[in-house]
């Protein structure tokens, strides 16, 4: 961790007392007074779980609040000392670009799909500068140097559809940077992004933000990148700001219970103990699995991806085993063919030692209530239309559970999971994310399923939810003696929770072997990468403390 | 592209296919003898005969289907039962008229309804919204002829202005067919426009709330340029492909319009048809319209390759 | 821990802000289309209570009258009343326009839940129904009418084959966007089979679209109709309905507009209802918008 630069002239970006509520008949406060600084050269951590309103405040300073949601109502955003809520919308758009600039989330929908990403940066200099066409195209192709873009010329003319998630953001990067602002606002800037990815991107931004001398204010909800990136952190919560303070102070000494309880659920990246094998029974078995799209087309080459190659792989019951790999690495593509709810190529998945990977639909249907799963999203795996009761029963009742029965089994489960009985007639938006997860827990348990499939079950909720959410599947295997076969692209969540791990890449299992030799001593370069990659590896958050320096996995500024 | 190119041009054939089977079948699956239907009630055998002869009734229905389709594809579109004359020669004479009329009708429609649509969907939710939005239900649910007839009323009858009815071709002066032609254009782009500004609309509010329309903003970008480089590019595509299927409406509009209007193009030759229930000539005329219909699609759908780089690559 | 409720509401997430709707401003342009369509249809169902004269008794006599206390709206050229036509018309409109809509959605919705779900059947069902969209409407009822004769079973038929394929496209794209949801996967893997997945996840998310597109099609199938008839292509002329009523008005039109006036102002009234209705409900069933109730 770099010394910050702070000087002691006006501040880049002072925040006082802002508050922003939605527009219409009954506004609701959305950011209650907030405020904040950020000297030059400084990072400031705006850190907080979804519906904090760290968005929010990002947007209300660059002036670009959806008019027709929310309004600011009071407060002042100084911009070097320039009031921006006070500026015209000349002057703003004056100042964007030049003095403060913003990248997004999600790099391919921030860019413009039909412009080539050269064009999308000379738009800033033709908006803000003087300069010719050619000067212009010039400083273009060196910023893009800049920020590590390979193959410049290339990429110039290219569209972003042909880049990269990390090469999107790069070019994101590039655009904001042109100009020199003073105030660089990144909100979640590599929460789309693989580890390996969001590892360069974050070296980039602290590189050039050295160079340039920028002052970033970063949005994030995840602790790892808090304590990779921050100088200081300020703890969002419900619109307010809770606590600030130097990064050190923040993960070391948190004043503040809210703060304590977001460090806290910060799984560690240190294995878990191995659950005690109770049984040798391999209830799941993957043999030789191979996956391959193709696209036939009469006019273009047969274009084939093989999206699993001789995937090999075995549960036991009451154990978890944790498919680790970044996104297009075919973990997905394993855990649906394991549902069968996408045609394996080639290879063979037993279920309890029954082949099913060729029985038909109706041959399968008594095997396939032994294997359930649990969605990555659990405001779309429940039928919204449906209650509660009817998703979970739907299942037994199609196994031949009589309707009453089935609803007084729900019901149980629903107390199991730790959700009120008369949950059973509310409908799903009625409960929030985490209690949404709980019922599609609930759904897959009402099979009495030998194997549970997790496709990134936790991934969608927030560091808390997750924590608890995680609590539950570990109480629910002791009890039911379950197999988990959980696919996360998050080392920390699989060194919580598997007892077994393999790591995926391009569809090949790489690594695979007890949860504590591959994530403690890795074989394979890339699960070394993965590791290393891992955001704030240095901390042992729930600790409040940094981990020894003799980890055998290496630190990350070095 | 050239792959997309070829796949959008096969694709249309079997369009096309479907239509010429479907007109084939209609007169063959109507209940009652074909000729008879054709005929009418008035109609002597000889009459009967002549036009059994003229649709090869006589043969089995495959074989049937097949001479008529080789016969369509050397361009012989059959006879006129009224005036004997091939339908083809009674389509080019007639073609002129509407050809004109439509183009002048796109026309307006285009530099009407897109800035309608553009307006309306920046300022969402402003009087200048619900203006536009009110005049394209309006458009929506008058009848053309109801439109037409106002029209006439107001500017010909009322004020003067225009000459009531009637066409003068465009090779005897531009000032001369813009008197004549501007009442019908005006009156068939009526419900086109009505539907290409909500299109536009629509298309631009999807737009405008996507985050590269922020990422413009943000870079400070006029308005100007966010509005129309940046957002309206994008909703060109789902634009154009309304103003394509759009066309269909519009040719049922000519119809209409032509009668009231008096004009000497299809769609008086269509209403004539129908009140001589002259079978070849309205089958030679759906199968014309349909060809025009299926080939502008076709010409827009290839445009979506130079609009979007994600169909090209 | 793992017992431990979350009794916290999450703020949900807005990716978009949506705009929120003028309530009030619906309301009325919807009540007040409510109360002109009730009034149609009143019309139409007490049409012999309401017409002063028979509405197809010719008096040559009473030829092209002004309007008076005897005929409210005047007579036409064979000296029927004018009032009393125009409310006989509502008959044949509303059983069009209703008609139209209900057949057309009741062969759209199975074929469009077929294309939906068995990829073989989609390329050809889709290929047929292309070609039945490159038809022009007018043009296709024209054929059907010239050669089944006219009457309002033709005309029926004629107005709904080109609208079968709009809600095949329809109901087609809903299932396809709903068959990719996590929760018809997570009803497969618990073991449903294919009709009740179909029956329970997909055909209530084509409900909502299909009101909606069921107004748009009467709302059509009316002005469709009064066209074919406008056009001499429609039910008999002997039947009273609006697009007969203009079309025998065409020749006197200089000489007695309010032949044409007053069938199109109640015509467009008509129409303009059902669209306006037909706004609303896609308003209100908007499932972007009805997240947003869900919310709270």
């Amino acid at each position: 961790m770099s010394e910050p630069i702070v000087e002691q002239s006006v501040p880049v970006l002072r925040i006082e007392d802002l508050t922003v509520e939605t527009s219409g008949a009954r506004p609701a406060p959305i950011l209650n007074g907030i405020s904040l600084e950020i000297g030059g050269g400084e990072t400031v951590c705006l850190v907080g779980e979804s519906g904090s309103g760290k968005s929010v405040t990002s947007l209300a300073t660059m002036g670009l609040l959806p008019k027709s949601a929310l309004a600011v109502c009071q407060g002042h955003v100084l911009l070097e000392g320039e009031d921006l809520l006070r500026a015209s919308a000349a002057r703003l758009k004056e100042l964007r670009a030049t003095r403060m600039s913003m990248i997004f989330q999600e790099p391919m929908t921030a860019l413009n799909p039909v412009l080539t990403v050269g064009y999308q940066i000379e738009e800033v200099l033709q908006a803000h500068s003087n300069l010719s066409s050619l000067e212009q195209r010039q400083l273009v192709m060196e910023m893009m140097e800049h920020v590590h873009l390979p193959d410049v010329k290339r990429i110039h003319g290219s569209y972003p559809h042909q880049l990269s998630g990390g090469q999107r953001q790069r070019i994101m990067i590039a655009m904001a940077l042109i100009l020199r602002p003073k105030l660089l606002i990144a909100d979640e800037p590599t929460t789309a992004l693989d580890v390996t990815t969001q590892r360069q991107i974050l070296k980039l931004i602290r590189e050039l933000q050295s160079e340039l001398g920028t002052s970033v204010l970063f949005i994030t909800h995840d602790m790892g990148v808090v304590a990779d990136i921050a100088d200081r952190v300020c703890v969002m919560h419900n619109g307010r700001i809770v606590e600030e303070g130097s990064t050190n102070a923040i993960l070391r000494t948190p004043r503040q219970d809210y703060t304590r309880d977001l460090l806290t659920a910060v799984p560690a990246l240190t294995p878990r103990e191995p659950r005690n094998e109770t049984s040798r029974e391999a209830i799941l078995e993957i043999v030789d699995l191979v996956k391959i799209y193709s696209t036939k087309s009469l006019f273009k080459p047969r274009r084939e991806t093989v999206a699993a190659e001789k995937v090999n792989l075995m549960l036991r019951r009451g154990r978890t085993l944790g498919i680790v790999g970044e996104s297009g690495s075919g973990k997905s593509t394993v855990a649906r063919c394991a549902m069968r709810l996408i045609e394996p190529t080639s290879g063979s998945i037993r279920v309890g030692g029954q082949e099913i990977s060729n029985l038909s639909r109706s041959a399968l249907h008594p095997y396939r209530k032994r294997i359930q799963m649990i969605f990555q999203d659990p405001n779309r795996s429940l039928n919204p239309r449906l209650t509660v009761g009817e998703s979970i029963t739907e299942g037994p009742v199609n196994y031949g559970l009589s309707k009453s029965d089935a609803i007084a089994k729900a019901k149980e489960l629903l107390e199991l999971v730790g959700l009120p009985a008369d949950a059973i007639d509310r409908h799903p938006h009625q409960f929030s994310g985490g209690q949404r997860q709980r019922i599609a827990i609930a759904r897959a348990l009402a099979m009495e399923p030998d194997v549970l499939v997790a496709d990134e079950a936790v991934s969608a909720l927030d560091v808390s939810v997750q924590a608890q959410v995680l609590d539950l599947l570990d109480d629910l295997q002791e009890r039911f003696k379950v197999a988990i076969l959980f696919i996360t692209h998050d080392l920390r969540v699989a060194a919580q929770i598997c007892d077994d791990v393999a790591v995926m890449q391009n569809g090949r299992v790489i690594e695979y072997g007890p949860a504590e030799r591959v994530l403690q001593y890795p074989q394979q370069e890339y699960t070394r990468e993965l590791l290393d990659a891992a955001p704030g590896k240095g901390w042992d958050f729930p600790n409040f403390r940094p981990l020894p320096a003799n980890t055998p996995t290496g630190s990350f500024n070095q | 592209m050239f792959g997309y190119f070829l796949r959008r041009i096969l694709a249309a054939i079997p369009v096309m296919a479907v239509v010429a089977l479907f007109v084939f079948l209609l007169l063959r699956l109507t209940p009652g003898d074909p000729a008879a239907i054709i005929a009418g009630d008035m109609a002597t055998p000889e009459q009967l005969e002549r036009i059994r002869v003229t649709l090869g009734l006589h043969q089995p229905i495959h074989v049937q289907f097949i001479t008529w389709v080789q016969r369509l594809l050397s361009g012989d579109f059959g006879v006129s039962l009224l005036s004997n004359k091939p339908v083809t020669t009674l389509i080019s004479q007639r073609l002129e008229p509407t050809i004109s009329l439509a183009l002048l009708t796109i026309f307006l429609t285009i530099i009407i309804s897109v800035p309608m649509g553009v307006l309306a969907a920046w300022r969402h939710g402003s009087w200048i919204d619900n203006m536009v939005m009110s005049a394209s239900v309006l458009g929506f649910s008058i009848p053309v002829f109801v439109i037409g007839y106002i029209l006439i009323q107001i500017f010909a009858l009322n004020l003067g202005l225009l000459p009531v009815q009637g066409f003068t071709s465009i090779s005897k002066g531009v000032v001369p067919f813009l008197e004549r032609a501007i009442l019908p254009a005006l009156t068939l782009a009526s419900i086109y426009i009505a539907l290409i500004a909500r299109m536009t609309r629509a298309a631009m509010l999807d737009v405008l709330g996507e985050d590269y329309v922020r990422t413009a903003r943000a870079k400070g970008l006029d308005e100007k340029i966010v509005l129309f480089r940046h957002a309206l590019r994008n909703a060109a595509v789902p634009i154009l492909t309304v103003i394509g299927t759009g066309f269909a409406l519009m040719i049922s509009g000519v119809v209409v319009t032509e009668s009231v209007f008096n004009i000497p193009g299809l769609g008086r030759l269509t209403v004539d048809a129908i009140l001589a229930r002259d079978y070849p000539v309205i089958q030679g005329l759906i199968l014309f319209t349909s060809g025009i219909y299926v080939l502008i699609n076709l010409l827009i759908d290839l445009s979506y390759a130079f609009l979007d780089p994600r169909i090209r690559y | 821990m793992a017992t431990s409720v979350e009794r916290r509401v999450e703020p949900v997430v807005r990716r978009r802000f949506l705009p929120t709707i003028d309530v009030q401003g619906i309301g009325f342009a919807a009540t007040l289309a409510s109360i002109c369509l009730l009034i149609i249809i009143l019309m139409g169902i007490f049409a012999p209570l309401i017409a002063t004269h028979d509405p197809i008794l010719m008096d040559p006599t009473q030829r092209l009258k002004p309007a008076s206390n005897a005929f409210l709206l005047g007579t036409d050229a064979y000296g029927r009343d004018l009032f009393s036509r125009i409310v006989y018309g509502a008959r044949i409109s509303l059983i069009v326009g209703v008609g139209a809509a209900i057949i057309s959605v009741a062969i759209g919705l199975p074929l469009g839940l077929l294309a939906g779900f068995f990829r073989i059947l989609d390329a050809i069902l889709m290929r047929i129904m292309d070609g039945l969209m490159a038809i022009p409407s007018i043009l296709l009822a024209i054929a059907v009418v010239s050669l089944a004769g006219a009457s309002l079973w033709t005309v029926l038929v004629a107005i709904t084959i080109p609208e079968i394929p709009r809600v095949v496209r329809l109901v087609r794209s809903v299932v396809l966007s709903a068959r990719e949801e996590p929760y018809v996967e997570a009803a497969i893997a618990v073991g449903s089979s294919l009709p009740k997945v179909m029956w329970r996840h997909l055909v209530p998310n084509t409900l909502a679209p299909l009101i909606v597109q069921g107004t748009y099609i009467c709302a059509s199938a009316i002005l469709i109709e009064a066209i074919l008839s406008f056009l001499g292509a429609g039910v008999g002329t002997e039947t009273p309905s609006w697009g007969n009523i203009m079309s025998e008005g065409r020749v006197y039109f200089q000489l007695k507009p309010s032949l044409i006036f007053w069938p199109g102002l109640v015509l467009s009234i008509c129409i303009l209802s059902i669209n306006l209705l037909g706004d609303t409900a896609r308003d209100l069933l908007d499932p972007r918008l009805k997240q947003r109730g869900g919310e709270k």
